[in-house]
């Protein structure tokens, strides 16, 4: 089931990897400064399904829309951008179904548990983050070395 | 109305990050998740960047006792490890191994309208509609 797309090799992106996480960091602390919210992007998307108040969808969609536009903005600016889908289009459909139950039940992702929960010291986000990161790794170490 | 417009900007600062960083690209994380492989560290330097300004800055902003647009503060209320919380960040890692992607990314990486990226995010979309399903009835 491996390699039905090409495995994509990458190297260090040191210098736009150290200033991308840092724009990331920037938005999650004026999300929280302005707003009072967290920057979890599975949290904003999913309050969408249950949130009742129109207030608290606005913001949400806002949020969402500005992300779309912020990345096609960078497309408009540099003329690309590489995104290399790494599975075929079942294993897609599968991924996002797990991405989704999976955020959902373990209140967030890897914005939400990984940069905002570890800034505010949660015991639940730091297992979080391990939990996820060790079992992404494995999954990758399943698709990419062993079938 | 004012929090409408930071929500926007907030969100198109974050692609910018997502984008510069690359962690847009799933070829890039899947990069830094195959440990046995050829090694991408760079998720992990992002990572680094964001908490070196959240880890310092949370706190301070959040000594205050409200924030500059809102009435008051929204944060999670849960503060006990329980399953779900494992269960689900252990699901979830297994769909982003899978596919390269998590929720961030592949909302910002429908400005490029791949379809491949469409079927993700409405596949997200329906997981997280049947989760919460659960939660309403076990609650």
């Amino acid at each position: 089931m491996a390699h039905l797309t090409p495995v994509v090799m990458t190297d260090p992106n040191t210098v736009g990897g150290l200033i991308g996480g840092a724009l990331i960091g920037f938005a999650a602390v004026l999300l929280l400064a302005l707003n009072g919210r967290i920057a979890g992007v599975s949290g904003i998307l999913g309050g969408l399904i249950t949130a009742t108040a129109r207030s608290e969808r606005f913001w949400r969609l806002a949020f969402i829309f500005g992300l779309i536009a912020g990345a096609g903005l960078y497309i408009l600016a540099r003329g690309s951008l590489s995104l290399e889908l790494q599975a075929s289009k079942p294993m897609l459909l599968v991924a996002g179904l797990l991405v989704g139950v999976g955020t959902r039940l373990g209140s967030g992702c890897t914005s939400g548990h990984g940069v905002c929960g570890l800034a505010r010291r949660s015991p639940r986000s730091l297992l979080a983050t391990m939990i996820f990161m060790a079992t992404a790794a494995l999954t990758v170490f399943l698709t990419r070395h062993v079938f | 109305m004012a929090q409408i417009a930071a929500a926007f900007a907030i969100g198109i600062i974050f692609a910018f990050g997502l984008a510069v960083s690359e962690m847009i690209n799933p070829a890039r994380v899947i990069g830094f998740l195959d440990v046995t492989g050829y090694w991408d560290p760079t998720l992990l330097l992002v990572m680094a960047g964001a908490l070196t300004v959240t880890l310092p800055i949370f706190p301070l902003i959040l000594h205050r006792s409200k924030p500059f647009l809102a009435a008051q503060f929204s944060l999670p209320r849960k503060t006990q490890v329980d399953l779900p919380l494992l269960l689900g960040a252990a699901i979830f890692g297994a769909g982003w191994g899978l596919a390269g992607f998590c929720p961030g990314p592949a909302l910002a990486a429908l400005a490029s309208r791949a379809p491949g990226v469409i079927l993700f995010v409405i596949a997200m979309l329906l997981g997280q509609w049947l989760a919460s399903r659960f939660e309403t009835r076990s609650s």
